[in-house]
């Protein structure tokens, strides 16, 4: 799987969305990171005394909501929900969608058949209501609500994924590795997961987006992580009957949603781009001497 | 003893018959030429031969390779016998190869499959066979990606990558068709040398009367499937028995093959 990747990267920063989707996400997880260590506040520490502080007052930089708590420390902190519950539903996604994939192009076709049956009916169920019926089962948590993003998303992704390693399956080099005395498994892992992993990071990346906007809106409803933990769904649920006396507290949990799903979006546009150019580059290239 | 012995063998596809009833003979280190027009099922019959049918197809008959039945053998099995005692060449060197894997380590696949070679003594070796099918400066070409190479250095890979092993029998499925002509003969040259070296028996596909009358002495001509005429090459171009025959020759005149100049 030595594919060149550094130019790939350089691809992607060249190109205006890969550039503008990685400094969102380089964003989104700095915050996270340092989140880990410092915050100005603690971001669940109630202060009465200290509600409703206007932005640059007090020491609080974005200032404080109706219990005191500051603004900006529940911001960093929601990054960290953010990324863990979009990086774990991708992980959970990118699982599924392989074997989903890979179970409908390599079993028999009637088995095959019936996989892509299932698959489509699950794809027919949106993300969210899968998430809901989940809580409603099993009761609100991050891995409730993780699961749902990542066995919804997951589903979507094995279809681009099955439609690929079955192009794959059916190129010669495939039948060629099968002629060499290759066995499945080792074709699959030496010949399809590689030519059809640019198209499942794409794929990936959208996952990522989805699942943000997934968490918020599950932490929103209230079927997310539940309290005391921070997430920007949940800061908008909470910030949203007081709008019209302090609209920044909204704005502020909204535009790190919206920053981070376009961040994603753009990281994964940039990705496809830069990998067609890969493409592009390799079919200038001769070997010397050849 | 025949190496490669095919009995009745029949292939349908969805309820089609493709192959009907085709049986072949073929003795250690001999050549045979299997001819036919596209969709004359001469494609089919060596996949048979491979055992790289597709599950849809239904395979009736024998095939024996060097006495052992080859049809129903599980994967695992034939997995053994491919690119260890039967390999195959394919017709398009563009897409013979994955892209995304440097030379080197397809070429040295077969070997580290079935002898078992370690990365570096796998990558030693694939230099060597990148040498002895001649490509230029095999040290850079078993670091380069397939795209780098033209279409006639691939074909040379894929050819290496066949008689790694140094297999009892070649399937050479129109090796030389989507090549330039000038490089055409080049790799006739060598596919005839190799085969003729290792003492490797080869059942060549081909359309083209004129390719095979250099290198196989002996040929099939197969037409919708069944086996039409078969014999010597130069009797069968000289005095063709079956009209079918007697039109792929017109055919191969027709384009300026005049002297049939026969092989051994």
């Amino acid at each position: 799987m030595s594919v060149p990747s550094s130019r790939v990267l350089r691809a992607l920063l060249k190109s205006r969305s890969g550039f503008a989707g990685s400094v969102l996400v380089g964003v989104l997880v700095l915050s996270a990171l340092v989140s880990l260590v410092w915050t100005p506040y603690d971001p669940t520490l109630a202060r009465p005394q200290d509600s409703w502080l206007l932005p640059l007052s007090g020491g609080h930089v974005l200032g404080t909501d109706r219990l005191g708590r500051d603004e900006l420390s529940q911001l960093l902190t929601g990054a960290r929900s953010t990324l863990r519950t979009a990086l774990l539903a991708a992980a959970i996604a990118a699982v599924v969608g392989l074997a989903l994939a890979l179970a409908a192009v390599l079993v028999p076709r009637w088995i095959g058949a019936a996989v892509v049956q299932f698959t489509d009916v699950l794809i027919a169920f949106p993300v969210l209501l899968i998430a809901m019926i989940l809580t409603a089962v099993y009761g609100g948590s991050t891995w409730t609500a993780v699961t749902a993003i990542g066995v919804g998303a997951g589903v979507n992704v094995a279809r681009v994924a099955r439609a690929e390693a079955g192009r794959v399956l059916g190129t010669d080099y495939v039948l060629a590795a099968h002629a060499a005395g290759s066995g499945t498994w080792r074709t699959v892992r030496r010949h399809v997961l590689p030519n059809i992993a640019p198209t499942l990071i794409v794929q990936l990346s959208l996952v990522l987006s989805v699942a943000v906007l997934a968490e918020a809106a599950l932490s929103y409803l209230g079927f997310g992580t539940p309290p005391p933990a921070v997430s920007w769904g949940r800061m908008l649920h909470e910030q949203q009957s007081y709008i019209t006396a302090r609209p920044l507290l909204v704005i502020w949990p909204g535009l790190a949603v919206v920053c981070s799903v376009l961040g994603f979006n753009l990281l994964g546009d940039g990705l496809r781009e830069a990998a067609d150019a890969r493409l592009r580059v390799r079919e200038l290239q001769e070997v010397p001497g050849a | 003893m025949s190496l490669l012995k095919i009995t009745d063998l029949s292939v349908r596809i969805g309820g089609t018959a493709v192959v009907e009833g085709v049986s072949l003979d073929l003795a250690p280190g001999e050549r045979l030429a299997l001819i036919g027009e596209s969709g004359s099922g001469k494609s089919l019959t060596a996949l048979a031969v491979m055992g790289l049918l597709p599950d849809s197809a239904e395979v009736t008959g024998s095939i024996r390779l060097g006495g052992e039945e080859l049809l129903g053998l599980g994967d695992r099995e034939l997995s053994r016998l491919r690119g260890e005692r039967m390999a195959m060449v394919f017709q398009e060197p563009m897409s013979a190869l994955n892209p995304l894997m440097r030379i080197g380590k397809q070429l040295a696949e077969p070997l580290r499959l079935h002898r078992g070679l370690n990365r570096r003594r796998a990558a030693a070796a694939a230099v060597e066979l990148a040498a002895q099918v001649g490509l230029p400066d095999p040290e850079l070409v078993v670091r380069s990606w397939p795209h780098q190479l033209s279409g006639g250095q691939r074909q040379r890979v894929g050819l290496a990558m066949a008689l790694a092993t140094r297999p009892a029998l070649l399937i050479a499925d129109e090796p030389t068709t989507a090549l330039d002509v000038t490089v055409q003969a080049d790799m006739l040259k060598l596919l005839d040398d190799l085969v003729q070296q290792h003492g490797t028996a080869l059942l060549f596909i081909s359309h083209d009367l004129a390719v095979v009358a250099e290198l196989c002495p002996r040929a099939a001509v197969l037409k919708d499937g069944r086996l039409v005429e078969e014999g010597a090459t130069d009797t069968l171009v000289r005095s063709p028995r079956h009209s079918y025959t007697q039109r792929l020759v017109d055919a191969a005149r027709a384009t300026g093959w005049d002297t049939p100049e026969v092989a051994r």
